[in-house]
């Protein structure tokens, strides 16, 4: 295993794959933060809206899993 | 990658004497002593990740699509029928209950509205015997007026009566001492006092005198 | 002739000097003996999966059998995942897609129950497995596809013509379209997989770490959190695969935008 270059490749790309993810949290952030602040400024619509809610988040969350999913094909599948 | 593995093995590994590649992906290194040591078994370990290993994919299809088909059956045809009932059912009691309480709270209304009637009626009732006294009290109290009244009236009449009787008579007593004096006075004056003027002449006068 | 096994191929990939095997939960292996995994082998998927239909048996049939009117506290649960599925169909697809609520009810509790399930130690979670989720979300593209075909005829097309955008811009809207449409399946079904992979992954991670005496305190720590989380994740995803196909069928009974 030492010295291979082809395994190195391999694990500086999963790590770089793993940026993704905290991408990913960033726009769930957004997603939630913005919900919170809209849902502030009229409490009455918020319940309402909560399944819209968590729709955003899945959405923003999945490009987060598939940035996951690359560094474990990288670590483990090729 | 596994060759790679296979070989930075045996370097590891200098008193093999040996080394098998079976067809299946197993390495098995032959040591100085015959013995055989495994060193690869792909066999045994799925490679990478288990989620990427297809060989397991149709198995895990097959008994999900039975555990799909099993809990659709469970739901459709046991659970989901039942709780839909119970909370139908639940949803039919409240509903009841609550017509049922409508019906009482209708009922004390209807009982309310029934005593409060008979407080009125007993009021009117009252009302129309202490009208009835209070008719029966005036209509004595009017005839005994009118009786008064008839009575009044009655007296009031003689007493005029009387009263025109007494003034006829001292009209009359007036008119024949008129005359008597008229008549003096003419003899006194020397005319003739049989004469029709006097008669008139009096009458005329005494027509004003009398009321 | 001894025989012993040498080499742990995964150990390896994992890294020199690594016996972190986060990926070892996920390995399908027969209950019985060794060998091929053949579609009929009874596995530990055939296990876990026939644990959570016996869960689901359990709290929707057995825990409804006294129909009670004051219902019980396990009744009372199992009312309240039926009214939570169906307010959620009602709300999402109107009336009529209440005709297939029982089909969306089966997909929530088996996510449901998979997902928690899964959460217990030394279970294997049948959802982190991509051919499960797989399954799940084509067997969902497919039908709701059809039914949007059935339903409208060749009107279903116009989910994929937007005509409140400019008339030069909607071809290219169309093609959008229609690519988000079939990447659907991908990411409903990796959304799910890779979520429990991930979290059951980085559990194993971090008990990993535990075999040093120093950092086996805040290894507990992290785990415990992430434990947490995890049961959080658990029903959030099922929660949103549901919703996801609610809105999903939605489309296809409304296909007008």
């Amino acid at each position: 295993m030492e010295g291979d270059i082809a395994n190195m490749g391999q694990f500086i790309g999963a790590g770089l794959a793993a940026i993704g993810s905290g991408a990913a949290a960033i726009g769930v952030g957004h997603v939630a933060g913005n919900f919170l602040s809209g849902a502030l400024r009229n409490p009455s619509a918020a319940a309402a809206q909560t399944a819209t809610l968590f729709i955003g988040i899945a959405f923003a969350e999945a490009l987060g899993i598939f940035s996951f999913l690359v560094a474990l094909l990288l670590m483990f599948a090729v | 990658m596994a060759k790679d593995i296979v070989l930075a093995q045996v370097e590891g590994q200098p008193d093999l004497d040996a080394l098998i590649v079976t067809e299946d992906g197993a390495a098995i290194g032959v040591t100085e002593g015959g013995e055989a040591v495994v060193l690869v078994d792909d066999h045994a370990e799925a490679p990478g990740m288990p989620q990427l290993n297809f060989e397991t994919f149709p198995n895990q299809i097959f008994w999900l699509v039975v555990t799909l088909a099993a809990i659709y059956y469970l739901l459709s045809r046991v659970a989901l029928p039942r709780i839909g009932a119970v909370l139908a059912e639940r949803q039919g009691t409240i509903t009841n209950d609550i017509a049922a309480a409508e019906d009482l709270r209708q009922k004390a209304d209807e009982a309310e509205k029934a005593y409060d009637k008979a407080l009125a009626d007993a009021r009117a009732e009252s009302q129309r015997i202490a009208a009835e006294g209070r008719a029966e009290v005036q209509r004595d109290l009017d005839k005994a007026i009118a009786k008064a009244d008839a009575d009044i009236a009655a007296r009031t009449a003689e007493s005029e009566k009387e009263i025109a009787a007494i003034r006829d008579e001292a009209a009359a007593s007036v008119e024949q001492v008129a005359r008597e004096a008229a008549e003096e006075i003419v003899r006194v004056l020397g005319g003739n006092p049989e004469d029709a003027d006097l008669e008139s002449a009096v009458s005329e006068r005494m027509r004003g005198v009398r009321v | 002739m001894a025989v012993d096994t040498a080499v742990d191929h995964g150990a390896e990939a994992a890294g020199p000097g690594s016996n972190i095997h986060p990926m070892d939960q996920f390995i399908v292996t027969p209950l019985f003996g060794e060998g091929e995994v053949a579609w009929y082998t009874l596995t530990n998927v055939t296990l876990w999966m026939a644990i959570t239909v016996l869960c689901i048996f359990a709290l929707l049939v057995l825990g409804t059998r006294g129909r009670a009117i004051v219902p019980t506290r396990t009744q009372s649960v199992a009312e309240l995942a039926y009214g939570f599925v169906y307010k959620m169909v009602e709300d999402v697809t109107g009336r009529e897609g209440l005709k297939y609520f029982p089909y969306i009810m089966t997909l929530f509790m088996f996510i449901v129950f998979a997902n928690f399930l899964g959460l217990l130690p030394m279970a294997f979670t049948t959802t982190s497995h991509i051919a499960v989720t797989a399954v799940l979300a084509l067997a969902v593209f497919i039908t709701v596809t059809v039914i949007g075909f059935v339903k409208n005829g060749s009107a279903f097309l116009g989910l994929f013509w937007v005509s409140s955008a400019p008339l030069a811009l909607r071809p290219v809207l169309a093609i959008i379209e229609l690519i988000s449409y079939f990447v659907r399946p991908v990411s409903h079904s990796i959304r799910l997989a890779g979520n429990l992979m991930a979290g059951h992954a980085v559990i194993k991670v971090f008990a990993g770490f535990a075999i040093s005496a120093v950092i086996a305190p805040l290894s507990i720590l992290a785990i415990t959190a992430v434990y947490g989380l995890e049961v959080l994740v658990a029903f959030i995803q099922a929660y949103v695969f549901t919703i996801l196909t609610c809105v999903y069928l939605k489309d296809a009974l409304h296909p007008h935008h």
